[in-house]
């Protein structure tokens, strides 16, 4: 049988090192992606408004988003307050700060787009059965709103999840860094252990995000 | 009309608000803090970027920046503790400091700014002295050696470049220090170059070139783990060594390493170093080659 060297993974308390590992990343994106949830949802609404001001702010803020790369943002925010700032933010909290402000301004588009696709005749019918603004969102657009959001935020949660992955760029030791310590230490003795180290990578960021897209399968039924 | 006039100004805010962002960013790249930010880094000297001797001491840890992946330097072994070679000097540091070590993982492209926002307080991390970095960290006494090496086959040894016969060929990797040595100081010599450690290694097995250069280190590791090879020129060129590092100024931390270097290189530390962590990969022979003990 082909040496993919998995052995290494049981050597001392290697495993357990992936696992801890993974938990660090799991903690930082489930963190994150539930402030960029709730976040997303208000700047969501924010969007559709018609506010010139307003409308100007969260474009500039939804471009830089766009354009500037994680790795930039977490550099930035990392080393950068403690440069311009002397403020001394721990990596965990840098990280957490980066992906919500990332994550929230993908997730208000989303909610945007979710809000717009919603016909007038929604809102027209809601005004002309005497709704107020607040029972329009609730009862009649955000329900709708949901169901649309579901399949879109799943996509945002898992590339979230696996852009944690750029956080070891900033000293946090995740499952990647773990596996290519665990790579590196056995270099000489199997030489074939990263074949074999990533492949069980893969299957853990499977296990982490396979569920959740079930979990999107099930609501999407359900709703329907 | 109103709408056009929205747009416009949106595009302008954008255009001013990455302009400022991409200044911010700026300043955290190591380049920039020379030209334009020169005045960021300096404000911040004076507010202390870095803990001094004393306040290491007060505080009981010590935050020392390694490599967790560069084995055998500095790794992480299956315990789930860090070792190697620049591992053991950091723990001797910090046993002789009489504090607790933190260690930081990082990678090559984020030592200096680990020392320069005083994160860390020391860079053990396989740190090569150079010019360039010197401008922006302060460097201690070095313990170790690195140069390029030229391996060989063993039944036709290359002990000196001037004996490559004129159709001969010396692999080197594109991109290595090895690469812009040669072209400047043998421009005959006839390169063969590749742009991958496995394409080139392959190459040189396959006996397309006579010899190949590269990082000494990774020569003498190549011979050692292949059989009829021989590093005949195990150092070549500029000596270049290795350093821990400290923040620029924190002259305290520096002149206690610099005191310590020394006072190690009377028990020969190093050397006890190199048996324990790099004989392994380098062999004994190439202690003295590697090794430097501070006098």
């Amino acid at each position: 049988m082909l040496d993919l060297g998995i052995d290494v993974l049981f050597k001392g308390t290697n495993f357990l090192r992936l696992l801890q590992g993974l938990w660090v990343s799991i903690e930082i994106s489930l963190i994150s992606v539930v402030i960029s949830i709730l976040l997303g949802m208000i700047v969501g609404v924010l969007m559709t408004m018609n506010n010139p001001i307003l409308h100007v702010a969260l474009k500039v803020y939804l471009e830089i988003v766009r354009i500037m790369p994680q790795m930039v943002l977490l550099f930035i925010v990392y080393f950068g307050t403690t440069r311009v700032f002397g403020l001394d933010l721990s990596a965990e909290a840098s990280a957490i700060i980066v992906f919500c402000f990332w994550g929230t301004a993908e997730m208000g588009d989303l909610v945007r787009g979710s809000i717009k696709s919603i016909s007038k005749v929604q809102f027209e019918s809601a005004y002309a059965l005497g709704m107020d603004k607040v029972q329009t969102y609730w009862y009649v657009i955000s329900p709708q709103t949901f169901r649309r959001l579901v399949p879109l935020s799943i996509n945002l949660i898992t590339r979230m999840i696996k852009t944690t992955s750029l956080v070891m760029m900033i000293g946090i030791v995740e499952v990647l860094k773990v596996s290519q310590q665990i790579i590196e230490a056995n270099r000489k003795i199997s030489p074939n252990a990263a074949f074999g180290v990533f492949a069980v990578v893969f299957l853990l960021y499977f296990m982490v995000c396979w569920p959740i897209s079930r979990l999107s399968n099930y609501l999407e039924k359900r709703w329907v | 009309m109103r709408k056009n006039i929205i747009n416009k100004i949106t595009g302008l805010t954008l255009i001013l608000a990455l302009a400022v962002v991409g200044l911010a960013g700026c300043g955290s790249t190591d380049k920039a803090a020379e030209q334009g930010s020169g005045e960021a880094t300096s404000a911040e000297s004076s507010s202390q970027g870095f803990r001094t001797l004393d306040e290491i001491k007060k505080s009981g840890t010590i935050n020392i920046g390694v490599f967790s992946d560069k084995s055998p330097f500095g790794y992480v072994d299956e315990n789930g503790e860090y070792a190697g070679y620049d591992v053991y000097l950091a723990e001797r540091l910090g046993k002789d400091l009489g504090v607790e070590i933190n260690y930081v993982s990082t990678e090559a492209a984020n030592r200096i700014e680990y020392l320069q926002t005083g994160k860390v307080d020391i860079i053990l991390a396989n740190f090569t002295v150079t010019e360039e970095r010197a401008q922006e960290v302060d460097f201690a006494l070095p313990y170790m050696n690195v140069a390029l090496g030229v391996v060989s086959p063993k039944d036709e040894v290359v002990k000196s470049l001037d004996d490559i016969g004129e159709d001969d060929q010396v692999i080197v990797i594109s991109g290595t220090t090895a690469e812009t040595y040669l072209t400047k100081n043998y421009p005959d010599i006839k390169l063969q170059k590749y742009d991958a450690y496995a394409e080139a290694k392959s190459a040189f097995e396959n006996g397309n070139g006579v010899a190949w250069a590269n990082d000494n280190t990774e020569v003498i590791a190549f011979a050692i783990e292949n059989e009829g090879y021989e590093v005949g020129i195990p150092s070549l060129g500029d000596q270049d060594t290795i350093a821990p590092a400290v923040t620029k100024g924190n002259e305290t931390l520096l002149n206690w390493i610099n005191d310590e270097l020394k006072t190690l290189g009377k028990e020969q530390f190093f050397h006890a170093d190199y048996e324990k962590t790099l004989l392994d990969t380098y062999g004994a022979d190439y202690e003295e080659t590697l090794v430097v003990e501070q006098q």
